[in-house]
């Protein structure tokens, strides 16, 4: 049970329930269509790109507590971050959920080290970041987790 | 199976002394048959495991696993080829298989089943071999709304090859089908109406003789899809008078890696070979082959011998526990769960037909399938979560996912309050 309490902490429910920046932005000049088949989970990602800085970020989607909730903290830490600057915490942070070691301090995002004793979750988890990472090179074709 | 019965439990059920004496004697019945699956005796976190995952695959009596041991330590040669004795002895074994599973579905020659790797195995064989070498533009397949990925995506793709067009019969909010719309359906360009037995996600036993009934009147063959099926009712080919049935072994007890199609021998007499190699010949020469007589037509190369002594073993096993104890087991696990569910508020079982075995999909709200599948997980309570490789049917129920909990003859009351307990749990942990 304690690694089930660690995997959902009181933060993970909390954007689980109320997601922030949920929703379209209307003048994104960047989207992406994330999915997962193995659990149905979906993610759409909205943002506006100016000068390689991230000036603003929404998702929309149904997923579960863990995609969700990652989904939601993400656009919370990726504000005004570069580009280049989002593409390096993706590392950071895939290497955060499946358990390697991370130097930097990841700030909220810590939240999510739980999923590591869940091997079959990182999908969920990392779900956002790869949609993030297709909606910088604005792939239009939807990523999928499988 | 009929949702009368479990009416009739839920309000007029009394205690009196036979029904006490029947439940004491099924707990010790399934407390004798948990004896033969040793996988039922480990466990996970800490906890004996509960296995619910049993429309996915079935676990394992010991005489199957031995049977497989056995055949490899003492038998173990390729059948059909050779004139040494433990040829004659695999080949013997493996066909004394054939002739278990023939009676098991009660076929009328054991040239008509067929060993395959499994259902999907036996549902592209037909595809490709009875419906490509017949099918033209415009010819049509009757699917429905609730198959398995494994009987659309094999006719699909001959729909591509033959531009045939596929119909599917639509699903009611219970999870039925909709036979008026089938029998509309049904029409001169129809070819072939392929329809799975029992749900693997709704658990709906559906009318195969009606709709075998309707399409043989116009003249259309119809192939079952009974991977979910074949352990969990007496399946009578000849009485259903189906054309094709697809099978899996090891949602039967049996090893994976092995399934039947049954087929009718006059059909599959017309029917051409589906892969070439050896085996499948009687005689080649670089000008012209002559093909096999069945079954060995359709048994192109080395077969899964293990698989088939194995599964034979299986059906020995379930024929002396007997179908019609497994159905009375199974249908008292579901009355059972169903009404400790229906109490959950928050809960919502997809899946109500009147007929059904042993399986619940369901969702909740405010906690996704996903989550509540891991929550159970460290419960040691294996569940399925996900489309059930049925995402038309996902999408017409308007749920990206469900859990799914499937019965075995294995399965006990007990084990259905420890998932009813961790469901509230679950429901605590997610408010
Ligand atoms: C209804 C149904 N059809 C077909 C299949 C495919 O069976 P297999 O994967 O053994 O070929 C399954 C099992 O997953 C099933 O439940």
């Amino acid at each position: 049970m304690n690694d089930l309490r660690d995997l959902y902490q009181d933060m993970i429910f909390d954007h689980y329930r109320q997601p922030r920046n949920y929703g379209q932005l209307e003048n994104a000049n960047h989207k992406a269509e994330g999915y997962n088949p193995l659990c149905g989970d979906k993610v759409s990602l909205t943002l506006t790109l100016k000068d390689g800085v991230i000036h603003d970020l929404k998702f929309e989607g149904s997923g579960c507590a863990i995609s969700t909730a990652s989904a939601s903290l993400m656009t919370e830490a990726l504000k005004g971050k570069t580009a280049e600057e989002a593409l390096s915490m993706l590392e950071d942070f895939k290497a955060l959920v499946t358990g390697a070691s991370v130097a930097k301090d990841m700030g909220k995002l810590t939240v999510l080290a739980g999923v590591q004793a869940f091997p079959q979750r990182v999908k969920c988890a990392t779900l956002a970041w790869h949609t993030l990472q297709a909606a910088l090179k604005s792939s239009t074709e939807p990523v999928t987790t499988e | 199976m009929k949702m009368g019965e479990f009416h009739m439990n839920k309000h007029g059920g009394t205690n009196d002394a036979s029904t006490v004496e029947s439940e004491i004697t099924n707990h010790l019945l399934v407390q004798h048959w948990r004896k033969d699956f040793p996988i039922l005796h480990t466990s996970l976190y800490g906890k004996p495991l509960v296995y619910f995952d049993n429309a996915a695959t079935t676990q394992k009596p010991s005489i199957v696993i031995e049977a497989e041991n056995h055949y490899y330590r003492h038998t173990n040669a390729n059948v059909h080829r050779g004139i040494h004795t433990l040829s004659q002895q695999a080949t013997e074994v493996f066909e004394s298989a054939r002739g278990k599973l023939r009676q098991l579905i009660n076929a009328r020659h054991d040239h008509e089943i067929i060993f395959v790797r499994g259902t999907t195995e036996a549902i592209n064989l037909v595809a490709q071999s009875y419906g490509r070498s017949r099918f033209k533009a415009g010819d049509e397949i009757i699917i429905s709304a609730m198959e398995h990925h494994s009987n659309i995506v094999p006719w699909q793709m001959l729909c591509q090859q033959t531009g045939a067009i596929l119909r599917v019969v639509p699903v009611s909010d219970a999870g039925e089908l909709d036979i008026n719309v089938y029998q509309s359906l049904l029409n001169k360009k129809t070819k072939l109406v392929a329809i799975s037995h029992v749900s693997n996600t709704l658990g709906s036993i559906n009318p195969v003789k009606t709709i075998i009934n309707y399409a043989h009147a116009k003249h259309v063959p119809v192939l079952l899809d009974g991977a979910q099926a074949i352990a969990h009712l007496p399946v009578d080919v000849q009485d259903l008078d189906c054309d094709f049935y697809a099978f899996s072994g090891h949602k039967l007890y049996g090893p994976t890696g092995i399934g039947v199609l049954y087929g009718k021998a006059d059909l599959l007499d017309e029917m051409p070979p589906y892969q070439g190699g050896g085996d499948m010949i009687s005689s080649v020469s670089f000008e012209a082959t002559t093909y096999n007589k069945l079954p060995y037509k359709f048994e192109a190369g080395t077969p899964n011998i293990a698989g088939a002594v194995g599964l034979g073993t299986a059906v020995d096993y379930l024929s002396a526990i007997g179908l019609d104890a497994i159905v009375k087991h199974e249908d008292s696990l579901l009355n059972y769960a169903s009404e400790l569910m229906t109490n959950i508020p928050e809960l919502r079982i997809i899946g109500n037909a009147r007929h059904k075995t042993g399986i619940i999909s369901y969702v909740m709200a405010g906690v996704h399938p996903h989550d509540i599948g891991t929550f159970l997980d460290r419960q040691a309570i294996a569940v399925r979560t996900g489309h059930h490789c049925t995402m038309p049917l996902m999408e017409r129920f308007g749920v990206p996912a469900t859990v799914r909990i499937s019965f075995a003859l294995y399965n006990t009351k007990n084990e259905i309050d420890k998932l009813v307990s961790a469901i509230y749990q679950a429901r605590e942990l997610f408010k």
